[in-house]
């Protein structure tokens, strides 16, 4: 299946732009290592990338060849920041060039660490990612550490606290904790962009575990996130987790069992997790895309360049959404469309038929104006889908009012009946000498 | 004319006829050169520019005169624009006086027809000019109602050059007064027409002028409150008259009724306080008519007592009518009166409730030199034709002595109507000239030597006197129609200068001679007194007057440089920017925008919505986050600001400033203009408030201007400016014209990604400082 999957995807025509409309998972991933060491220490992870058909590219960090673009084309679709420690990347690339690569649509995952590199720190904080200040503080949790046989400071942690999204994590409920040793950050709350995916239980804090507390920790409980991932307004996606050992194979392989709770598992979530949210990462899930508005007056097929005020109308879109091989359509019940002018006028849910076309009739308001169509469709997990669509709205013509209004049928009699009265008043008085 | 020449030819000898013949034929070709002079001073505009539309308003009517040549007449009735107030729209065909672009489009659609392929653009260039000639022709026709050919062929000649007038004429200058002025002559024309002949089909004539009137400008209103005044004045000097009945009666009916059908006045021909008097004196006229017929029937004592019973009825009924017309005017907020009405009867009120009114330039009150400047030699000439026209005081004369008063006055409240004071000025000063020239050339006939010529004068003058004399005694006796009568009264007006010194005695004839040299003299003064306006009408037209606006020009040293920065930025929006994006400017670009660059724009010079100007000038006076916020919710693109700190143009957006500060602040309180003010005073130096140099108006004007000469030296406030680095994040500069006179800034998307907190910033900082020292170290190895 995995075959021929890759067979499939290598006869598409690798673009550069990453969200062709025709796919829009990522092809092309760039893979900076901090030693090449690391490419076998995390090779399920890097391994289960390749076998769902993507073509990693490792290089060091510090090769002076590395670049993201060349002749203002983008190589690579995805990068893989598993260099923590990297103070200056080598070529072309630096902090901003990675975040221009973000903000033309492309993804990123960046694995930091206990001494995590000011410049990883760097992009992280442009990503809305805030590292624990304290170079040397980690995470600890002396109530939700992962046992192990050796008598740890409580640095390796078993999190069971994911967000609960179907889209970011896919619909398998991940059962065994996810194992955890790094430093945590914190998202700012105003912040929509940013995502807590993994977030520390409230008996977390975040400190230098080798020294003695003098101060009270700057960071503590949930609020102190794990791993977060960041959907940008461009819909590229970030991945920022404070620990690279998550991804590695020692990780991925070994049971957890959570202090405090009998289950151990055999195995830990590290690779279920880690694998779903890496599909997220990359477009695999959650991508959706509107095609096809239409809109026409009631009874009528063809799209008018204007409509008159108390008209029926008709208004569709068809929404799909990628499964990482095929536009399926996407089914939910809580689309809506405005008819927008300054505000919405007509605020209505669309029905579906489950084929993936959304559709409604509404009575255009009592006011003229340049109207909008608008769907804002933004949902956990998902791309935003942002329509809108122009169309004025006109008064009545001057001969579509009423021509006789029966309440003015006195005035009409009265109208005429004077102009009758003085014509034979002026017959009367001008011949009746 | 006609009457008095059949008159006269009848009654007179051959030579007289021939004279008339020949001064009939003389004043024909008189009034073709001055049609021709009207038409060709205002082409000064053409030929040291070129053939383009000025200003801002001539841009919308010429769109409109597009659409409707394109479309035809329904479409545009029933036009809904939808590229100007974005988002609300404009209804067009209900909003706009039609009566420019109608008789643009007609013109336009007649030379076609007749195979004569004019370009839209060129038929409204020239349309101003031609009905300059028209209005002309119609000064002459009025002046000679009221003071005879003479003062009719001066004042003719005197209103085809008058600076104020050509202001608003000049080819290019496509603008509703240019049709409007020639209407509002012909009607006032047809009304002393019907009030001196007392004819039905003139009154209709009237009528249908006024209709005219009103499809082409709000000034209407003018003389539906100037006649009915004049009514009131012949009712109340006791020259009621059943010419006056039929002179008025059918104007308030059929013209109230014709004005009603104008989409733009619809129902307020009958609802603003505007026409109120009209109905007033209607209601007046009637029961004068009333009391005039039951005097005619009854005898005098009976008179009397049905006077007493009419007096106290008509009081109670007019009592109650004035009752309710008080309650439902009380009812309006406004009074029943527009806003810019309410200015003129009050010219403090717009500065004090309507800034978006007051800070139109001209809606300001004028100066003295725009006096001098607009009407220039007219304005000492015109208290004299006042006199001229008390001497004597005929139906005719009362009117036109009203109309100069009454213009004079709201000359003095705005500018604008300077242009309703100018024929005014050129009747009187027409009437003026001519009287006075008569009195002189007549001086020097009874004194010159050669007597032949003067006996012969004489005795033509004196066979024309006897026929007057004749015809008057005739009329008397036969107890003529009014109609007839007038005709006479009018004549005899219009002799009585002439025939006075002659016929009524000879003693009195040579009191009013003047001595010869004195005439002479005299003569040469005004002979002077018309070369000095003459050449300053011509100066006017040449050069302060025909800049289209849109292309500047400056001289120096250097020769001449023609600043042609608006077509260019209009230009680069129509090329650059998508058909639907939307330009936010101040609203004095509207029209322009739309017309020249066909883009949407948000507020335009028909500012009939003040909420969403204030929200524009919110925005250009809030701090630029604020600023992109609101013009983002209206679907904002680009923003376009007009600089002239560069150039030295000293009507730019920094000096239009404080006005949308305080139109902003009308309607959004959180702006407030003493914030944009040190000290009570505006300025952009380094002195400016701190408001001030963050609002996104000052920002856009002087963006990287440092970058010019160095030192951002503003050549209109003379003055350095208060923020020389100026870093926009919200707005990008995406094109300055050549002479930075406009700039358009398009608004940037919001950011891609949130950043982190900012005191993160600092680290950041100190982690580039310390890569930065790391990095030269790193670099050897």
């Amino acid at each position: 299946m995995a075959k021929l999957l890759f067979v499939l995807l290598a006869l598409i025509p690798l673009l550069c732009s990453s969200f062709s409309p025709d796919s829009p998972s990522d092809r092309r991933i760039l893979v900076l290592l901090d030693d090449f060491a690391l490419k076998s220490s995390h090779s399920i992870f890097l391994n289960s990338l390749q076998s769902r058909g993507f073509d990693l590219d490792f290089k060091l960090a510090d090769d002076p060849k590395i670049a993201l673009q060349r002749y203002g084309q983008y190589l690579y679709d995805g990068l893989i920041l598993f260099c923590p420690t990297i103070e200056r990347f080598g070529g072309s690339i630096d902090a901003a060039a990675v975040l221009d690569f973000v903000d033309s649509g492309h993804d990123l995952i960046v694995a930091a660490d206990s001494n995590a590199s000011d410049l990883i720190r760097e992009i992280a904080t442009e990503c809305g990612v805030d590292f624990d200040e304290d170079l040397s503080a980690m995470v600890v949790d002396h109530s939700g550490y992962a046992v192990s046989s050796t008598e740890g400071d409580h640095t390796l942690i078993a999190s069971d606290d994911l967000i609960k999204s179907d889209v970011i994590l896919g619909s398998k409920k991940i059962e065994a904790p996810v194992l955890f040793q790094g430093i945590g950050h914190s998202l700012n709350p105003s912040n929509s962009l940013v995502l807590k995916v993994l977030s520390a239980s409230p008996t977390a804090y975040s400190a230098n575990p080798k020294s003695k507390l003098t101060s009270p920790p700057s960071l503590t409980g949930s609020s102190i996130s794990l791993v977060s991932v960041v959907q940008a307004r461009n819909n590229a996606r970030v991945l920022i987790s404070g620990s690279l050992s998550l991804f590695s194979n020692r990780f991925f392989r070994s049971g957890v069992q959570k202090a405090g709770s009998p289950t151990k598992h055999d195995k830990s979530g590290n690779e279920q997790f880690l694998t779903e949210l890496s599909k997220w990462v990359f477009h695999e899930r959650g991508h959706l895309k509107a095609v096809n508005v239409q809109h026409h007056k009631a009874g009528e097929a063809d799209e008018p360049s204007i409509y008159r005020i108390n008209d029926d109308l008709e208004y569709s879109v068809e929404i799909y959404e990628w499964s990482g091989t095929t536009w399926e359509p996407y089914v939910a019940n809580d689309v809506q469309v405005q008819f927008y002018m300054m505000s919405p006028y007509v605020l209505k849910t669309l029905s579906t038929d489950g084929k993936g076309r959304y559709f409604t009739s509404f009575k255009v308001p009592d006011v003229y104006g340049v109207f909008q169509f608008k769907v804002e469709y933004e949902r956990l997990g998902y791309t935003s889908l942002s329509l809108s669509k122009q169309i004025p709205v006109r008064p009545f013509r001057h001969n579509e009012y009423e021509r006789f209004i029966p309440t003015a049928y006195p005035y009409y009699g009265a109208s005429f009946s004077m102009m009758a009265g003085f014509l034979i008043f002026s017959a009367v008085h001008l011949y009746n000498k | 004319m006609a009457v008095t020449d059949a008159a006269n030819g009848g009654g007179g000898t051959t030579t007289t006829s021939i004279r008339h013949a020949f001064g009939n034929v003389l004043a024909l070709f008189i009034l073709l050169l001055i049609g021709v002079l009207a038409f060709s001073i205002r082409l000064f505009s053409v030929i040291k520019y070129e053939s383009v539309i000025h200003e801002f308003d001539p841009y919308f009517n010429y769109r409109v005169t597009q659409f409707l040549t394109k479309n035809g007449i329904y479409d545009f009735w029933n036009w809904f624009d939808d590229r100007t107030w974005y988002p609300l729209g404009r209804v067009i065909g209900g909003t706009v006086y039609p009566g420019l672009t109608l008789t643009a489009g007609t013109l336009w659609w007649l030379l076609n027809s007749l195979n004569i392929p004019l370009s839209v653009e060129t038929v409204c260039v020239f349309t101003a000019p031609i009905f300059s000639a028209f209005a002309s022709w119609a000064t002459y026709l009025l002046t000679k109602e009221v003071k005879g050919t003479g003062a009719g062929l001066t004042a003719a000649v005197i209103l085809a050059m008058v600076p104020s007038y050509i202001s608003r004429s000049v080819a290019g200058s496509y603008d509703n007064e240019a049709v409007a002025i020639f209407a509002l002559i012909f009607t006032f024309y047809l009304y002393i027409k019907t009030l001196n002949t007392g004819s039905l089909f003139y009154a209709t004539l009237n009528s249908i002028a006024y209709f005219y009137m009103v499809c082409s400008w709000g000034g209407y209103t003018f003389i539906i409150n100037l006649i009915p005044m004049h009514v009131l004045l012949c009712i109340v000097t006791g020259r009621y008259s059943p010419r006056l009945y039929i002179a008025y009666a059918p104007l308030v009916i059929l013209g109230t009724l014709l004005a009603a059908l104008v989409p733009v006045v619809g129902f307020n021909a009958v609802m603003t306080s505007e026409h109120f008097a009209s109905f007033l004196v209607f209601i007046i006229i009637h029961v004068v008519a009333l009391v005039y017929y039951i005097k005619g029937i009854l005898s005098p004592k009976m008179f009397r007592v049905a006077m007493a019973l009419v007096v106290s009825l008509g009081l109670a009924v007019c009592c109650a009518m004035i009752a309710v017309l008080i309650a439902v005017v009380a009812s309006s907020p406004t009074k029943g009166w527009s806003g810019r009405s309410l200015s003129l009867l009050d010219p403090t009120y717009a500065s004090k409730y309507i800034p978006i009114i007051a800070s139109v330039s001209e809606h300001q009150p004028p100066t003295w030199p725009s006096y001098f400047m607009d009407i220039n030699v007219l304005a000492f000439l015109v208290p004299a034709g006042i006199i001229a026209c008390f001497s004597p005081l005929s139906d005719a004369s009362s009117f036109v002595v009203l109309y100069i008063v009454t213009s004079v006055y709201f000359s003095g409240v705005m500018v604008r109507l300077m242009l309703v004071l100018a024929p005014a000025a050129c009747i009187m000063s027409g009437i003026a000239l001519s009287q006075a020239f008569d009195v002189f050339t007549r001086s020097i006939k009874f004194q010159l030597p050669s007597l032949s010529d003067g006996s012969h004068a004489d005795a033509g003058d004196a066979s024309s006197e006897s026929v007057v004399h004749n015809d008057t005694v005739k009329a008397d006796k036969s107890e003529d129609t009014s109609k007839e009568r007038t005709s006479k009264k009018s004549r005899k007006k219009e002799k009585e200068p002439v025939e006075k010194p002659l016929s009524k005695s000879q003693i009195k004839k040579r009191l009013l001679v003047l001595p010869l040299e004195t005439s002479i003299i005299a003569i040469l003064l005004l002979v002077l007194l018309g070369a000095f306006y003459v050449v300053h009408s011509v100066w006017a037209a040449a050069e302060a007057y025909s800049a289209p606006s849109i292309v500047l020009t400056s001289h120096t040293h250097d020769g001449l440089h023609v600043f042609d920065d608006f077509r260019e930025a209009y230009a680069w929006l129509s090329h650059n920017t998508e058909v639907d994006d939307k330009v936010a400017s101040w609203w004095d670009y509207g029209y322009q925008t739309t017309a020249m660059a066909n883009r949407t724009v948000i507020v335009d010079n028909n500012t009939w919505n003040n909420t969403h100007i204030a929200t524009v000038g919110t925005a250009m006076s809030s701090p630029e986050k604020a600023a992109w916020e609101i013009f983002n919710s209206l679907d904002v693109k680009y923003v376009l600001v007009v600089f002239g700190g560069l150039v030295g143009y000293p009507s730019d957006d920094i000096n239009k400033f404080l006005w949308m500060v305080r139109i902003g602040g009308g309607v959004f309180p959180h702006i407030k203009e003493p914030d944009y003010l040190r000290d009570g005073q505006y300025r952009i130096d380094s002195m400016a408030t701190p408001t001030m140099l963050n609002c996104l108006m000052y920002k856009l004007s002087y963006y990287r201007f440092v970058e010019t000469d160095g030192k951002a030296f503003d050549r209109v406030r003379r003055t350095e400016i208060g923020k020389k680095h100026i870093k926009l994040t919200h707005f990008e500069e995406v094109f300055t014209t050549h002479h930075w006179m406009v700039r358009i800034y398009k608004l940037k998307p919001p950011k891609n990604r949130i950043r982190g907190k900012a005191k993160k910033s600092k680290s950041k900082a100190s982690s580039k400082t310390t890569s930065k020292r790391k990095g030269p170290k790193r670099n050897p190895f």
